[in-house]
């Protein structure tokens, strides 16, 4: 448990360290949902129509951003070799940094979500459920998202790459996450989706680390 | 072990399989012709023509099979995958990537005979059905695992890691394809209903096994060529490799 709370602490600090890199991504997020209504008109109406789903694949994108350096700077120093060797289980360790990369990635877009829900009209109500939805959901595109970064480690065009791998596997938590929206503002309950947001998080908690901590494992060997 | 009659593990390696594949890939090209032809006779001259949909349903015979066939082959793409991951073996996860172009094609060819025969029936080329989402999706996971092994220059490692990507694939696909679903069932008031089929004439029934048999038969020989190619690239530096009579030619 205290390697699992060492990690987090270092990744957190490293990030702080270049806070540069992590405002980037997140003000990516503002302007990429600010664009939207640029593009297509500021009507209320459809503004409110649209947000959920503008939000929710700005957020996919904006996490996208970080996932490369979950692993790739610690790949180029050797420190993941020195962790791989370490006593505690790798997997734990790798837990670890994905935690870290959802507290810098994931809980500030939760966060920055109702800012940019305003300015889609959206109602109280639903900035709720957004938040609620996002809370869920993001840890989940950064447990699915480290899969990805082990497996492009080291790899020409990893960037783009990443994203031609990650982003398919994001369509369930975006049809739930933005529907969770969509049914709240509708009138519908917005439970069922909450839920099947949960049973992801709850199956990607279990899967991710370990396919993660294999793909590790072979980008070392 | 020593009641079986043939060696079976001898075949998982590259030296003792390419001859065999050799071998076997005329009988599969052989059946692809066969039951492809008899297909393709019963599904034009024989199937009755569709009450609903004219002439042009026939173009069935070919889009369903792709489907089938498309999610087969990333379902035993995946099971080489695991297997060369498990146990090691080189040769599996050969065939693991001598297949993904394969089900990437059957893939394309399901979404591009869908919108031919969705442009007659619901006059558009394109509808977010579940099923074309869940497809379109299954190609984009096929062109991750082909860019993934492309851009890993060292074999084995691409190997495993493909094998990795495949295998959450495997999990996912189920996962996206009832997400996509319910996502189309609760956004869209149902344009068209693709799931009720109506009751369907046995020579079609006859006629679409038939041909998915053909495309099969296809699949197979075409993956043994693929890995045949494999095996040569990938072990060009062993000696049996040099004392081929194609390769000394």
């Amino acid at each position: 448990m205290n390697a699992l709370v060492a990690i987090i602490r270092r990744d957190l600090l490293l990030a702080m360290r270049r806070k540069s890199e992590v405002l980037s991504a997140l003000f990516f997020f503002v302007i990429v949902t600010s664009l939207f209504p640029l593009g297509i008109g500021a009507e209320p109406a459809l503004l409110h129509k649209i947000a959920p789903g503008v939000i929710w694949v700005a957020a996919l994108l904006s996490t996208m951003l970080g996932l490369q350096r979950m692993f790739a700077a610690d790949h180029a120093d050797g420190t993941l070799e020195q962790l791989a060797l370490s006593p505690e289980p790798l997997g734990l360790l790798v837990s670890g940094k994905i935690v870290a990369h959802w507290l810098v990635c994931g809980l500030p877009l939760v966060l920055l979500a109702p800012v940019m829900g305003l300015q889609f009209n959206l109602g109280t109500g639903d900035l709720g459920i957004l938040m609620l939805a996002l809370l869920l959901g993001t840890p989940v595109l950064s447990l699915v998202g480290a899969i990805g970064a082990a497996l492009t480690l080291g790899v020409r065009g990893g960037g783009v790459l990443l994203s031609l791998l990650v982003l398919p596997l994001y369509v369930p938590t975006l049809i739930f996450g933005a529907g969770a929206v969509y049914a709240q503002g509708s009138g519908q309950d917005a439970g069922g989706h909450l839920s099947l947001l949960g049973a992801l998080l709850a199956l990607a908690m279990f899967f991710a680390p370990w396919a993660t901590t294999a793909a590790i494992r072979i980008a070392i060997e | 072990m020593k009641h079986s009659i043939i060696h079976w593990f001898k075949f998982s390696s590259p030296a003792s399989f390419y001859p065999l594949a050799g071998r076997l890939i005329p009988w599969f090209w052989l059946l692809a012709a066969v039951f492809g032809l008899s297909g393709l006779w019963l599904s034009f001259f024989v199937a009755p023509t569709d009450a609903v949909q004219g002439e042009g349903y026939r173009i069935i015979f070919v889009h369903v099979p792709a489907s089938w066939m498309s999610m087969f082959v990333y379902l035993i793409m995946a099971a080489w995958a695991g297997l060369g991951l498990v146990f090691n073996t080189r040769l599996s996860a050969m065939m693991a990537q001598a297949l993904a172009p394969t089900g990437a094609l059957m893939a394309f060819l399901s979404l591009w005979t869908g919108s031919f025969w969705g442009k007659p029936m619901w006059g558009t080329w394109w509808i977010w059905d579940a099923r074309l989402t869940s497809e379109l999706i299954l190609l984009f996971l096929y062109i991750g695992f082909i860019a993934l092994q492309a851009a890993i220059d060292d074999p084995r490692r691409a190997d495993k890691a493909g094998a990795i990507l495949a295998l959450v694939g495997v999990i996912n696909v189920p996962i996206i394809y009832f997400s996509v679903k319910w996502w189309n069932t609760l956004h869209q008031g149902s344009t068209v209903s693709l799931t009720k089929a109506p009751a369907m004439a046995h020579t079609m029934l006859l006629g679409m096994l038939l041909m998915a048999l053909c495309f099969w038969m296809y699949a197979v020989a075409v993956a043994l060529k693929r890995v045949r190619a494999i095996i040569l690239e990938r072990e060009a530096h062993t000696d049996w490799v040099k004392q081929l009579k194609e390769v000394v030619s």
